[in-house]
């Protein structure tokens, strides 16, 4: 502020009132029924002025929301980048337990819901309330999809014992998942040579005689050829390449952190789909009673917005978490 | 209360504070002061300097454009809105300042961070609620509750945490550095003069943090090897119960467990052994020689109700001569 | 300038008798409970904070009982760990950021602006809500073995301590969800609810403010959520983000938890910034000096406060490169800060200083905030920070900026809205010796801690080295010393609540838009909003003091305008 004050012209005069603060009367403010713009416009608050302006702020006020969301996940991207660098063993190891198909299934059901939400929106505008009906449906029917697929999912983890933290207990060991023998088929047979190398030297010897301990018969596989070695490596079963490899396999000491985080990120993901659920009902309900129109069609469009930013947070975690080769 | 005051400065077990010939600062003693004391009075007068100006200059805008009432209705002398050359002034002088600090502070922190070369090493480890210090011997490691170091060597800590966050902060080296379980950090310094200066757990860690201390001992030149032997020797010449009432202070039992009869964070060893202790999953467990070691080597697998899981593992900290000794001392604890 | 007459306003004749306002309008708890007026939810959230600030208070004052001697005074090791945890967690989260742009923000920006409410009413009254769930699961941690983390919540002591850790955390989760909201609601409401005229730098500085807290509050806060939400569910299943002994890194912890709260301190003073940029010109009946340096650097500091989060962290084992990087942009953030002191002093030069109690608390914030100020350049520089970190000298510099700063700029505004907000003078006797003994309260509790913190003393320490006691007794002495002034200034306020002399429209001469309607506001706040023709601070010359109505009126200039209010 640099203009110089207007000493002489005292008293500013009041100018015609602009166009947008009309005078609403004398009355009681609750209902502007004598106002024409809020009485053309039902769904006009009290406190905006045409519906432009509601329109406009509902446009940023959802954008600074999805602005937070986006942080929000941020600080669980980046647990996972930190995590995956400090051990990426772990993450190699766990993503062959993620079935990928379903993981793809969700993806499309989403993108298919992210389309009929657009188009959902469209139909708001034109206030073609069929349609608009109809296209919600559908995202409803598509994010409940996703809902039942995760279930699935969730379910076939625990039943495999893939619990997160201090919980994990995979029932199967790694090389006797389909998905790991199909593209490695080699290491799987060599790793169930050697686990079963592990269990003779650990099952008790033969009771020792008096005195003298019996040295257990240490036998020893042959060198492992690459397609042999390279995914045990990879995925932190065998240890360093420098040490024997035919010494003792076993699963990577964190493995449980990754399915912490695949839990954390696809279950926070998930509450989100649910959330995004109820909303669109609540937009069903409203679409009924015939209330969008080109002059208000804001509640469609913000859900939309809110909706899509969920199909793109599915999109990231899709590739991080079941397509890590 | 003087008198409980009085008792506690004579109590021998707390660390003194000794005698500082600064104001605001601790007794310095190490080299890696050199950094630190000149650049904090400098600051120290810029500041009150900075204040003053400030508060001179309320003071007087206040004392001399105080309007009278108002009733009066007296409106403020035409003055700028903006001066350039006092803004560009009150911008680019503490502009000045503040790179000139910034530069200061960056030596000395590189400074107390890169330990010279020759530095010998010491372990400290903190654990709830004690520090220890590691010290080699020719029969293996000593571990200490206090820390000795020579005068005029340089030292570089190793330092790391068995279980939580702690910080080995030792106010007259001007030195801290955060004990990170799972990690070793380190901190150097090299003491000047001989004497005791405390040592404090900078980092919250629990119920005890504020009695987590300990202190350093500097020795007068020669002195250490001297006291290095000695301890050496006696640690190892202690056997049975004299060994075990040894360790029961410098491993940091006593922290957790008394031996007069009275409950602390964890059981008394008065007439613990051979008694049947109620266990947390409600069987019933005789203390015998087994069950001491046990605790000692995997303290969560039995824990006496009434007590939380709160003991550190002492694994790979007590030779078996170590743990004989503190069975016998805990017999000998009727 | 807003005008401060229109004749459209003088035509209104008032519905429900001549005093109805926002107050009045409607009775009955309902109309309390489910209120979308920005005005009514503004004074909820006032009532809530000062009872919370009053909690916190008692368990800084438990705290400073037992640091009267060594030892145990009055507690144990571990109830008194649990007070300065509680202390901390309510008085940042429930306290100082809702604070200002919560209780007074909600009550003074639409009508600052000239809007009939802000761009949200219901989400308003949510975010309200939700700082009530959020209380309730703090409390529900106090009653029941609370937390005794310190509020850092440092892991691996959080993820493993048996102390009923979560319901804080969560607690403190959906406080941050109350601050977004209300950030949110207050960008959207600056940005497309001005009145025609009022450029953005023709916007009075408290909203400038304001905005710029929005930013920060919608910016750093699902940080600190995601991050409790992930120490909640480590503790529950053991995940193992942070925990060492389950394969995580304490450091990630200390990364995540200071990215949002190093912003979070700049949520907590600069509204103090906006309430002493609007206090000072009036007082002083001058324009600010340097308003749109002061405006923009609100905006710097917001931008720069994300980057310099590390400076919590030089001991904590984080990398030299990484510590210098945070060093430098830390002192980057102290030039516009120091700027803006000179600034506010340079205000007062040649102006009409008038030291009513809102002035003095303003003048308090001045000598209080360039300590705490200079204090923290102390801890930037990164040797003596080493020596300095978690030491009493940290916890006299915080409490330096934010209670000096923070509540202090709190207590201001609150006097200085006061009578718009309830159409109440309170005694300006009591006001002032309220602010006074607060003030040396203040500096008497605090500066013993910075001798204390460089001679060594850490904090946190429920038992301490007898050398240290006559500074920490100093210290205590203060504290009750600053509760009587608090005590003071809340009887004095309210008595004036009930008993106080009727405010006039616009008692300071004020020319914000607030100042032209009537106090209080009715609860549609501006018939007509006046428009905006000139900054924010022009038209003292405008305005004439009419001891009859002890206020201000609109000088009259030969013509008929009628002098607004009543």
């Amino acid at each position: 502020m640099t203009e110089p004050s207007t000493a002489p012209e005292a008293v500013k005069k009041v100018s015609a009132p602009p166009p947008a603060a009309i005078d609403h009367g004398h009355d009681d403010h609750g209902h502007e029924a004598h106002d024409p713009i809020h009485a053309a416009n039902p769904h006009l608050a009290h406190h905006f002025d045409t519906p432009q302006q509601q329109f406009d702020a509902g446009k940023l006020g959802i954008w600074l929301f999805l602005l937070t969301e986006v942080l929000f996940f941020a600080g669980l991207f980046c647990a996972y980048t930190v995590y995956r660098a400090m051990h990426p063993e772990v993450f190699v190891y766990a993503h062959y337990f993620l079935d990928t198909k379903l993981g793809a299934l969700n993806t499309c059901v989403l993108l298919i819901s992210s389309l009929t939400a657009a188009w959902a929106v469209r139909n708001a505008q034109l206030a073609e309330k069929r349609a608009l009906m109809l296209n919600i449906v559908i995202t409803i029917a598509c994010a409940c999809t996703f809902m039942c697929v995760k279930y699935v999912e969730y379910s076939h983890k625990f039943h495999d014992g893939l619990l997160p933290g201090k919980n994990f207990q995979p029932k199967e060991q790694i090389w006797e998942l389909k998905s790991f023998r199909d593209r490695h088929p080699e290491a799987a047979e060599y790793a169930e040579k050697l686990s079963k190398l592990d269990e003779k030297k650990a099952a008790p010897a033969a009771p020792a005689a008096a005195g003298k301990a019996e040295p257990a018969k240490v036998e020893k596989l042959e060198r492992p050829t690459e397609e042999e070695l390279e995914p045990l490596l990879a995925a932190g079963l065998v240890g360093p390449r420098s040490l024997d490899p035919s010494a003792h396999i076993s699963r990577p000491r964190m493995a449980h952190v990754f399915f912490g985080i695949y839990f954390f990120m696809t279950g926070l993901h998930g509450f989100h789909v649910l959330i995004g659920i109820g909303i669109w009902i609540w937009m069903l309900v409203k679409a009924s009673k015939n209330q969008f129109g080109a002059n208000y069609f804001g509640p469609v469009d913000f859900t939309a917005l809110y909706w899509h930013l969920v199909d793109l947070i599915w999109i990231y975690l899709f590739p991080l978490l079941y397509l890590i080769h | 209360m003087t008198l409980h005051l009085l008792a506690l400065l004579a109590d021998p077990k707390l660390p003194k504070l000794a005698p500082s010939d600064s104001f605001w600062l601790p007794a310095d003693a190490s080299v890696t002061s050199r950094n630190i004391d000149w650049v904090w009075d400098f600051m120290v007068w810029m500041s009150v300097l900075t204040a003053l100006g400030v508060f001179v200059a309320i003071f007087h805008f206040v004392t001399k454009y105080r309007a009278k009432s108002r009733a009066a209705n007296e409106h403020a002398e035409k003055s700028a809105e903006h001066n350039t050359a006092l803004e560009i002034t009150w911008s680019v002088l503490p502009l000045f300042v503040c790179i000139a600090l910034f530069v200061w502070g960056f030596k000395g922190f590189v400074d107390l961070r890169t330990p010279p070369k020759d530095a010998m090493e010491l372990h400290a480890n903190g654990q709830k609620w004690k520090w220890t210090f590691d010290y080699k011997c020719p029969t293996g490691t000593l571990t200490e509750d206090a820390l000795h170091v020579p005068v005029d060597r340089s030292v570089r800590m190793l330092v790391s945490s068995v279980d939580v966050l702690h910080s080995l902060y030792i106010p007259s080296f001007r030195t801290k550095m955060d004990a990170v379980p799972g990690r070793y950090t380190d901190l150097w310094f090299q003491a000047t003069k001989a004497g005791d200066y405390p040592i404090f757990c900078a980092e919250y860690c629990g119920t005890s943090h504020s009695d987590m201390l300990s202190h350093v001992v500097v020795h007068p030149a020669g002195e250490y090897e001297k006291w290095l032997n000695k301890a050496c020797v006696d640690a190892d010449s202690k056997s049975g119960p004299e060994r075990g009432r040894d360790l029961f202070d410098r491993q940091g039992c006593s922290t957790c467990h008394t031996v007069d009869g009275t409950p602390k964070i964890g059981p008394t060893w008065k007439g613990l052994f051979g008694k049947m202790e109620m266990m947390t999953d409600g069987k019933p467990y005789k203390v015998d020689e087994n069950y001491l070691r046990e605790s000692m080597m995997d303290p969560v697998a039995k824990v006496v109700q009434g007590f939380a899981p709160a003991m550190p593992t002492y694994k790979g900290k007590l030779s078996d001569k170590d743990i004989d000794g503190l069975i016998e001392y805990i017999k000998s604890l009727k | 300038m807003a005008s401060p007459t229109t004749t459209a306003d003088a035509a209104i004749p008032q519905t429900k008798g001549a005093d109805d306002n926002y107050l009045t309008h409607d009775k009955g708890f309902a109309s309390w409970a489910f209120t979308l007026d920005h005005k009514r939810i503004g004074v909820m959230y006032l009532a809530s904070v000062l009872t919370a600030f009053a909690l916190g208070g008692v368990f800084a004052l438990l705290i400073r009982t037992e640091l009267w001697s060594p030892g145990k005074t009055i507690m144990e090791h571990d109830t008194y760990n649990q007070c300065f945890t509680l202390h901390g967690a309510i008085m940042v989260f429930l306290v100082i950021i809702p604070g200002i742009p919560a209780a007074l923000g909600n009550i003074i920006l639409p009508l600052q602006l000239g809007a009939k409410d802000v761009a949200f009413p219901k989400l308003n009254l949510a975010s309200y809500y939700l700082w009530i769930i959020g209380c309730l699961c703090m409390l529900g941690s106090l009653v029941t073995n609370a937390a005794d983390t310190g509020w850092t919540f440092y892991a691996p002591y959080s993820t493993t301590t048996q102390t009923n850790v979560i319901p804080a955390a969560f607690g403190a989760f959906i406080l941050g969800f109350s601050s977004i909201f209300t950030g949110l609601n207050f960008i959207v409401t600056i940005h497309k609810l001005r009145p025609p005229g009022m450029t953005f730098f023709r916007m009075p500085l408290f909203v400038w403010a304001l905005y710029s807290t929005a930013l920060i509050q919608v910016l750093a806060t699902p940080v600190i959520g995601i991050t409790l939400l992930m120490l909640i569910v480590e503790r529950v299943f053991g995940l193992g983000i942070f925990d060492p002994g389950l394969g995580g890194d304490p450091v990630l912890f200390q990364h995540f938890f200071w990215f949002y709260s190093h912003p979070a301190v700049y949520i907590m003073i600069v509204p103090g910034f906006g309430v002493v940029s609007e206090i000072i010109p009036v007082f002083s009946r001058k324009r600010l000096f340097g308003y749109q340096f002061i405006a923009i650097s609100s905006l710097a500091i917001a931008f720069l406060g994300f980057l310099v989060w590390g400076h919590h962290m030089f001991v904590s084992g984080q990398s030299v490169l990484a510590g210098t990087i945070f060093s430098a942009i830390t002192f980057l953030i102290a030039i516009p800060t120091a700027i803006k002191i000179f600034n506010w002093v340079s205000t007062m030069y040649k102006g009409r200083i008038h030291l009513d109690t809102p002035m003095l608390y303003a003048l308090a914030f001045l000598w209080v905030f360039t300590i705490g100020g200079l204090t923290g350049v102390f801890l930037a520089v990164m040797g003596v920070d080493i020596h300095l970190h978690d030491t009493y000298f940290v916890v006299a510099h915080f409490h330096y900026v934010m209670m000096g700063g923070a509540i202090t700029a709190f207590l201001g505004g609150l006097h200085y809205w006061f009578p718009k907000a309830f159409g109440k003078m309170y005694n300006e006797k009591t006001g002032q010796i309220g602010a006074l003994i607060v003030f040396v309260g203040l500096n008497l509790t605090f500066f013993p801690q910075f001798i204390l913190g460089s001679r060594g003393m850490p904090r946190r320490y429920y038992n301490y080295l007898p050398e240290f006691q006559g500074l920490h007794q100093l210290s205590t002495i203060g504290a009750f010393t600053l509760g009587i002034g608090f005590l003071i200034t809340a009887i004095s306020l309210g008595r004036a609540l009930k008993n106080g002399k009727k405010a006039p429209n616009n008692p300071w001469g004020g020319v914000t838009l607030e100042w032209t309607t009537v106090s209080p506001p009715p609860y549609y706040n501006f018939q007509t909003p006046p428009p905006v023709t000139a900054g924010p601070y022009d038209g003292y010359e405008d305005l004439v003091y009419d001891e009859a109505i002890g206020g201000y009126v609109a000088r009259v200039t030969g013509g008929s305008a009628p002098a607004l209010g009543k």
